[in-house]
């Protein structure tokens, strides 16, 4: 098991109803491997429950740093939404707890 | 302010209700030249109209007042100039509450620069036609709803407020970086298609604009040793150096909590930001993709590559609408079939409000402990349960009725629902105002400035 949370840390933002999660890699290692391996397929599988429009995947290589941009997971942005978190300030967490073994072997 | 060398500029306030005692502190001995108080966050602007709308003198920042008391004396004492665009929906009245406030303070030399021209409710009205950028939708459908319509302004305008050289410039809607922006391209006379410079200031306002998100705020994880941070409960503020060049250096309140290095950096350098290529300001089109962040001394972060392209031809508008009302409740479960009991009340709440007929827009039931942050997305979603999980039911609704009956309806099940239910809440209704946004041409949209209190 290697969770992205062993790899890197996280911080979301909102912009209506659209979440950018940036995940920061550790070290050069570390990077290598969220790089291939936290791929927008596998971060739209894992948050497909929240119903996401679009998922886009933005690479930062001088920073060892991943965007990814979910469209549409906010359940309308923070100024309608009734979830609990309507910014979506602990989507970060999500993003963390994915285990990156799932989807190598 | 000193006249040569690289200007300082501090992070006065990263949201509408952040801690005052850092900027008191940066006031009093951060050695800043301006203090940057950014305010306003997407709703914050019509919720202000709509408290004007009452009282004609209110509509600005609850916390200006506070704000000032605790900053100004050490401004006055320290050449320190203020920006801030917590004038909200009424710069004037806040400018008007800032020289009342110096004067109380025996401060009577204040000066206060209101920036206005954000408004432009009058514009939108007059053009139905303009699309909705969320939808597609012509403005003209929410126009019957519409509490305020906001540009957001850019440097250009901040700097029309620095230029009557008052110590005090207030604002409503303007692009958070600009807000940092301005007071650079001021001191040295940077022309607004001097990119590169522009860049570098504008990177600097959007690394700024959060406050403590820079200094370590949002940041700590006690599992992880690269994520402490020392001294959280006093974070200090961040302070940036920028020359007139754009050499651009981060810092911190000296002595103060908190951490700034590489890895608060980027974190806080992408967040909110979509595509990096390409970040949309009324003042350039930054480009962070070359952007490196590099460790130039304890607590002390170099910016650099920085770039940018020309601004979009239109400003950004902000339309709020008032668009119904939200209900919530929630009540506690514990021990032996917790979590089937908080679906069983939930079901139950659910079916009584379906019984009485009242019209909701949007219901979700959460088990908060389990699934109400991530859904089903969650893996607590499958698996053993926690030993207590919270019942959490809430709804929108065109009707204030219709939303107060939720909470009734949770808060019902203490005693008409499933066992052992304990700790039920009841939360006030709230006023929706829900946000999107048009685009308008430039030149429609013309800032101006007016000046209170003494000439300075």
């Amino acid at each position: 098991m290697t969770l992205v949370h062993d790899l890197a840390h996280a911080r979301a933002g909102d912009k209506g109803d659209t979440s950018n999660i940036v995940v920061v890699a550790y070290d050069e290692a570390a990077w290598a491997r969220l790089d291939a391996s936290l791929t927008e397929a596998r971060v739209a599988a894992v948050f497909a429950p929240l119903g996401p429009r679009r998922v886009r995947r933005y690479r930062l290589p001088k920073l060892r740093a991943l965007n990814f941009v979910l469209e549409g997971v906010l359940a309308g942005g923070v100024a309608r939404s009734i979830a609990i978190d309507p910014h979506g300030k602990a989507l970060s967490s999500l993003m963390l707890g994915i285990d990156l073994a799932d989807g190598e072997t | 302010m000193s006249t040569s060398g690289p200007l300082r500029i501090g992070t006065g306030a990263g949201f509408a209700d952040d801690r005052i005692e850092p900027a008191a502190a940066l006031a009093e001995a951060g050695a800043v030249d301006v203090l940057v108080f950014e305010c306003l966050a997407e709703r914050t602007v019509a919720r202000e109209a709509l408290a004007r709308r009452d009282d004609p003198e209110a509509g600005f920042n609850p916390y200006l007042r506070a704000r000032m008391e605790a900053v100004l004396p050490a401004a006055c004492r320290n050449g320190i100039r203020i920006v801030s665009n917590m004038g909200a929906a009424n710069p004037a009245g806040g400018a008007r509450a800032t020289v009342d406030v110096a004067r109380g303070l025996g401060l009577g030399g204040v000066s206060c620069a209101a920036v206005t021209g954000d408004d432009v409710t009058d514009l939108v009205r007059a053009r139905p036609d303009l699309a909705l950028e969320e939808s597609g939708a012509p403005v003209e459908e929410v126009l019957p709803r519409m509490v305020a319509a906001n540009a957001y302004l850019g440097a250009d305008a901040v700097r029309l407020g620095l230029e009557t050289g008052a110590q005090v410039v207030l604002t409503g809607r303007v692009a958070d970086p600009s807000l940092f922006l301005a007071p650079a391209m001021h001191r040295f006379g940077w022309r607004p298609d001097d990119r590169a410079r522009v860049a570098q200031g504008t990177a600097m306002g959007h690394l700024l604009e959060c406050g403590a998100q820079l200094t370590g705020g949002c940041f700590a994880d006690p599992t992880r040793p690269e994520k402490h941070v020392p001294g959280l409960a006093d974070p200090g503020m961040p302070v940036a150096e920028i020359d007139a060049a754009g050499v651009l250096t981060l810092t911190k309140l000296p002595g103060s909590g908190g951490r700034i290095d590489r890895r608060t950096c980027t974190e806080q350098l992408l967040y909110e930001v979509h595509d990096p290529a390409r970040y949309p300001t009324p003042d350039c089109t930054l480009d962070m993709t070359a952007i490196e962040l590099t460790e130039v001394g304890e607590s002390r972060v170099r910016v650099t590559g920085a770039r940018a392209a020309p601004a979009p031809d239109t400003l950004k508008v902000l339309v709020a609408c008032e668009d119904g009302f939200i209900g919530e409740g929630q009540v506690g479960f514990a021990g032996p079939g917790a979590v089937e009991r908080a679906r069983l009340a939930g079901e139950v709440v659910v079916e009584r409000l379906r019984r009485r007929g009242l019209p909701f827009d949007d219901m979700r039931v959460d088990l908060i402990g389990l699934t109400s942050l991530h859904g089903d997305a969650a893996p607590s979603a499958r698996g053993a349960g926690p030993y207590e999980v919270r019942l959490r039911v809430a709804a929108r609704s065109p009707l204030r009725t219709a939303a107060a009956a939720v909470a009734y309806e949770v808060r019902a099940m203490h005693v008409n629902g499933p066992a052992g239910a304990g700790g039920g809440m009841a939360f006030p209704v709230r006023e929706v105002l829900a946000i999107q946004s048009v685009h308008l041409p430039r030149a429609l949209v013309c800032p101006s400035v007016e000046l209170f209190g003494s000439t300075p």
